[in-house]
């Protein structure tokens, strides 16, 4: 058990002061937005008003910090008696709201209000008796944090020998489970769509340590090309999609010779303006690109020529008729899933198998120390082209197969959020983990599709995981790096790394 | 003629908006070499902040404009360098010390956030604003075209020009400046010789949001439509202008902003108003590939 | 001033001509010339501020000099000259490596691995530019196997080989540093410049040092370039000294002729002053 430090219990009159200046800042803070909503009314505006919710955060605000104190000093015991009560009241008063009164929910007037009282009370509660159980188990010094998040990550990673093939066993068998609707297909596809993105932008971020806010671009120039290219030159999903790639790669290269000089920061902010600019030519550009309305009637894969419509096209044949199968409209859902599926799968295969390869090593080498890395003879400047361009690649394809899926496309979908989005599930994942994509994107893409009451809390549920993830592992939630090479394989794993 | 200096006119008006934000980024990005993602989220605030004292000052009785802007000024410049404060002590600071790819994820999640908080909170309609100022002084009537300085335009100007003068004079005569100064040129060093680093980097932060609160009041009167979107378009430009005047030098962010704005109004003008931000955008990056010192910045020597 | 070149220069592995290193209106480095040999140690010493990592960074691609020619005479591939060469080049062709004042290993990266990034450019022709590595042909695993065994050769000269899975960052300080001197081995180089290599070594640290650099020089041949501080270490294994002050070099020779270089003692103890007594310092003239 690790050992109890002394630990200075701060004196209440302290606390209360800084409980009260917190609040104070609470106050200012919700004062002005939370306190005052502008409302559209025919003719104007008007004004409404809203102390509640400021009282409520001011107040919520100066005792959550007494609480976070007292926790932090281990007099946990306190916190979680009041806490977990107060959860409990929440709890039974929303379940019996109905009971007591239809029109409204109790104690606060707003579900969302009471909703995170719930949360925060029952989150307090929890950490109270836990602490309280586990004396030595409080972790404030941010080194221990790390070496044990550390440790949960090389944990995972573990795991991720079983746990991968497990899951990728699941997603095999998953249309055909009994609660495979068309709605879970189409989350499935949509989370594996990010997946896949989220394993390309590893190649650049994770790997190579670019930072790239401009991702959405490759996306977009995948998509277009394979749209534009199946309707003007008659071309099949087979034969465009790695044209498209190609010409996703070409983009990248293009983008980044510029600019893969510059420095963190920077190249974020310029990967930002292109991804903006190619947006904006997009939506612009009306005769190439068909402006704001997009392109539509983009055609559909085929399998092995064998089309997946309910009738064939002249001369055609359905899947259905050459294997003497019933038509349901949601076989072709089916072959989407397997079809992004399969383009996943060989995104993280070529992604393990070149992390292992002179290329990606030094991808990761450039990350670490460039200076190092150009004192020994390598040339930075290709390397890390070569890093943007094949992210961009799949990049590309995955906007292929989105053009595919949708049958039409329009700058709409292409912004800048894309781009945040899919560096968050890069980022939050841990840079470099493969796994950790897989957690992110279930986690931040396929939850709020599934409480679609909570759609329009989900960017600002975002934003805010960002924000704690980052100050409470920069690193990444599950990050562990394995070495590609062992002198010495470990005994205690089967297998060489 | 006439057209070409009211574009003039308008692009300067426009562009002190910009230098307002711009300053923001280039004092953050000098103190603790980071670009605060956020602060067009902080301009944005500073814009709703002002619309509604407006409308809490209407319906508390006040009705002469001068003095509804003097408490508008007053009230946003307050509430907004709190949330200044506040996103530093929250985002910032916890990562002082991390890798940059972790501050600037939390940046821009910060971003993410008060975007959406605004428009949650307020609704995502843009929200408009009648024309508090009107009227100005005419000129130059050639033929069909008359060129105006409105009032409001003059108040733009003016008001900028005295806060760049009481900004230059806080940073080159009190210790406050010179605190800001030496954090600027080494952080480790300035802390050890007794600089409250802390309170430093907050006093910088809260400044900057003053500033991009002030512009938030004025891209209000001066657009009259403002909605939750407008931080993001407007902090890419400032920040455009921060890297084009030089990032960390504050006479270059005033400059930069002067140039961006009469930039923008002279292509809306003479080539096509759709593709107006790709110049923005395209200046961002030509600037960054061509000269990252910008204008009247350092060059960055890296010791090995 | 004492001899520029050696008579014998023609067997000079690095020549320096008349380097001159200008930021704007500071002169780093004034006009310096010398020659350093094969099988030799060469140290640079001087004064803080003397301009002896600006030369090395001139040497290795990090400044444009402002004037001047430095030669690399590859026993091998001919002569380059360094001050036209990219920065990464100079490893890469004219195998000159180096390592830095405060070391730069990769710390997140496992000991060995750090080894093999080290034959980066080996490993890539080998691997078919990864596309042979990536259909998994047999060239490219052979390469592989011999990196390896050029790692391990170096793991066993300097004591790491239980380590070698280890991160580099969190090997203790004299490991690291030796691990870089390794890693910069591992490039196959023909010129080794070492940038302080013995700070922060304890006494036993240094002459395990002394021990691991005299054994290049002799087993394989290479021409080794130092700055040093320490004296134990210069005057234990170098060859030959250059020594600079204020940017302009002041002595160049043998170790025992610069300890004795009146130029020397004065750049380094001062002038001796006419009304003051000596105190402890050497009575020279």
């Amino acid at each position: 058990m690790a050992e109890t430090a002394s630990v200075r219990v701060t004196p209440t009159r302290i606390l209360m002061r800084d409980a009260g200046l917190i609040a104070l800042v609470v106050f200012g803070l919700s004062f002005g937005l939370v306190g005052f909503r502008i409302e559209d009314v025919s003719g104007g505006l008007a004004l409404l008003t809203r102390f509640d919710g400021v009282f409520f955060a001011t107040v919520l605000a100066f005792l959550g910090r007494v609480a976070l104190t007292m926790l932090h000093e281990r007099r946990a015991l306190p916190v979680a008696l009041v806490a977990l009560p107060v959860a409990l009241a929440v709890l039974l008063l929303q379940l019996f709201a109905d009971a007591l009164d239809p029109a409204r929910s109790y104690p606060f007037r707003s579900e969302v209000v009471n909703w995170s009282l719930f949360a925060v009370a029952l989150a307090l509660g929890l950490r109270g008796v836990w602490l309280n159980w586990h004396h030595g188990g409080l972790l404030s010094n941010r080194e221990a944090r790390e070496r044990n998040m550390d440790e949960v990550g090389a944990k995972v990673q573990q795991a991720a020998r079983y746990l991968g093939p497990a899951l990728l066993g699941l997603a095999i068998v998953l249309p055909f489970l009994p609660f495979a609707d068309r709605r879970v297909l189409d989350i499935a596809i949509l989370v594996v769509t990010y997946i896949m993105l989220g394993w390309g932008l590893n190649i650049v971020v994770g790997l190579a340590g670019l930072l790239d806010l401009g991702y959405v671009a490759f996306y977009a120039v995948g998509a277009y090309s394979y749209a534009l290219l199946a309707q003007n030159f008659d071309l099949g999903f087979w034969t465009c999609l790695p044209l498209a790639g190609i010409l996703a790669a070409f983009a990248g290269i293009l983008l980044g010779f510029p600019v893969l000089r510059l420095r963190g920061d920077y190249l974020a902010i310029v990967t930002l303006g292109f991804g903006e600019i190619i947006r904006i030519i997009l939506l612009n550009w009306y005769t190439f690109t068909g402006g704001p309305d997009g392109i539509s009637g983009i055609p559909r894969p085929t399998f092995f020529g064998l089309e997946l419509g309910k009738r064939a096209s002249d001369g055609g044949e359905t899947f259905h008729s050459f294997f003497n199968l019933t038509y349901a409209p949601i076989d072709r859902i089916i072959f989407m899933f397997y079809l992004i599926l399969g383009l996943a799968l060989l995104t993280n295969l070529f992604t393990l198998r070149i992390r292992k390869l002179p290329i990606g090593r030094a991808w990761e080498a450039l990350r670490e120390d460039e200076t190092a890395c150009r004192s020994l003879g390598m040339n930075p400047r290709n390397t890390k082209l070569t890093a943007f361009s094949i992210g961009a690649m799949f990049g590309g394809f995955g906007g292929s197969f989105f053009a595919t899926r949708q049958g039409f496309i329009s700058p709409e979908s292409f912004t800048f959020i894309e781009s945040a989005v899919i560096l968050a599930i890069v980022v939050l994942g841990g840079m470099g983990s493969q796994i950790g994509v897989v957690f992110a994107a279930i986690l931040l893409i396929g939850l709020p599709e599934f409480f679609r009451e909570l759609q329009q809390y989900r960017m600002l549920a975002f934003g805010m995981a960002m924000v704690t993830i980052m100050v409470w592992r920069p690193s990444g939630l599950l990050a562990h790096r394995e070495p590609t090479l062992r002198l010495h394989p470990d005994p205690d794993r089967t297998g060489a790394a | 003629m006439g057209y070409f200096l009211q574009q003039l006119i308008n692009g300067l008006t426009l562009g002190m908006i910009y230098a307002l934000i711009a300053i923001g980024y280039t004092m953050v990005y000098g103190i603790i070499g980071m670009i605060n993602f956020a602060h067009g989220e902080i301009f944005m605030i500073g814009a709703f902040i002002s619309i509604i004292t407006f409308m809490v000052l209407g319906l508390l009785g006040v009705g002469w404009i001068p003095l509804a802007l003097v408490i508008m000024l007053l009230v946003t410049m307050i509430l907004t360098a709190v949330y200044g404060w506040a996103l530093e002590r929250v985002a910032y600071r916890p990562l002082r010390h991390a890798p940059r790819l972790a501050a600037l994820i939390t940046a821009i999640g910060m971003s993410i956030f008060l975007q959406n908080y605004v428009q949650l909170l307020q609704g995502a309609r843009v929200k408009p604003l009648q024309p508090l100022i009107s009227g100005g002084f005419r000129f130059l009537e050639t033929g069909d075209f008359i060129v105006t300085l409105s009032y409001l335009q003059l108040f733009i100007i003016v008001l900028t020009v005295v806060l760049m003068f009481a900004f230059t004079f806080l940073i080159t005569r009190t210790a406050l400046g010179r605190a800001q100064r030496a954090c600027q040129q080494d952080l480790g060093m300035a802390g050890l010789i007794g600089i409250n680093v802390d309170r430093t980097i907050s006093l910088t932060f809260v400044m900057g949001a003053t500033l991009a609160a002030v512009a938030g009041l004025m891209f209000l009167l001066n657009y009259g439509v403002i909605d939750f979107y407008i931080g993001f378009l407007a902090g890419i430009k400032a920040f455009t202008a921060a890297v084009l005047g030089g990032i960390g030098s504050i006479p270059g962010a005033m400059l930069g902003g002067l140039l961006i704005g009469l930039i923008e109004a002279f292509w809306s003008a003479y080539f096509t108003v759709e593709y107006k931000d790709v110049a923005a955008f395209s200046i961002l990056v030509l600037v960054l590939i061509f000269r990252p010192t910008g204008l009247l910045g350092k060059p960055d020597v890296e010791k090995v | 001033m004492s001899a520029v070149l050696r008579d014998d220069a023609a067997r000079a592995l690095l020549t320096v001509e008349h380097l001159t290193m200008r930021f704007g209106g500071l002169v780093a480095i004034n006009d310096v010339s010398f020659a350093a040999r094969p099988r030799e140690i060469t140290a640079i010493i001087g004064p803080n501020g003397a301009g002896k990592t600006t030369l090395f960074n001139c040497l290795t691609g990090f400044y444009q000099p402002t004037v001047g020619r430095l030669t690399l005479h590859h026993p091998q591939r001919g002569p380059f000259l360094l001050e036209r060469m990219e920065g990464y080049a100079i490893p890469n062709r004219a195998g000159v490596a180096r390592t830095f004042q405060n070391i730069r290993l990769f710390p997140q990266m496992s000991v060995l691995e750090n080894l093999i990034i080290a034959q980066h450019n080996k490993l890539m022709r080998a691997s078919g530019y990864t596309f042979a590595g990536l259909l998994g042909l047999p060239g490219y695993r052979k390469a592989e196997q011999a990196a390896i065994e050029l790692a391990r050769y170096w793991l066993d000269r300097i004591h790491l080989t239980e380590r070698a899975d280890w991160n580099a960052g969190n090997l203790p300080y004299g490991d690291q540093r030796r691990l870089e001197i390794a890693r910069a081995m591992c490039t196959e180089p023909a010129l080794l410049c070492l940038d302080e290599p013995a700070a922060g070594l304890n006494p036993r640290e240094s002459a395990e040092l002394n021990r691991l650099l005299t054994y290049i020089r002799d087993q394989h041949g290479i021409g080794l370039l130092l700055i040093e501080h320490d004296m134990t270490v210069v005057m234990g294994i170098s060859d030959h000294i250059v020594v600079l002050d204020y940017g302009r070099k002041i002595s160049d020779g043998t170790p025992e002729f610069v300890r004795n270089d009146p130029a020397v003692i004065r750049a380094y103890l001062g002038e001796e002053e006419p009304d003051e007594d000596a105190d402890g310092v050497s009575t020279g003239a």
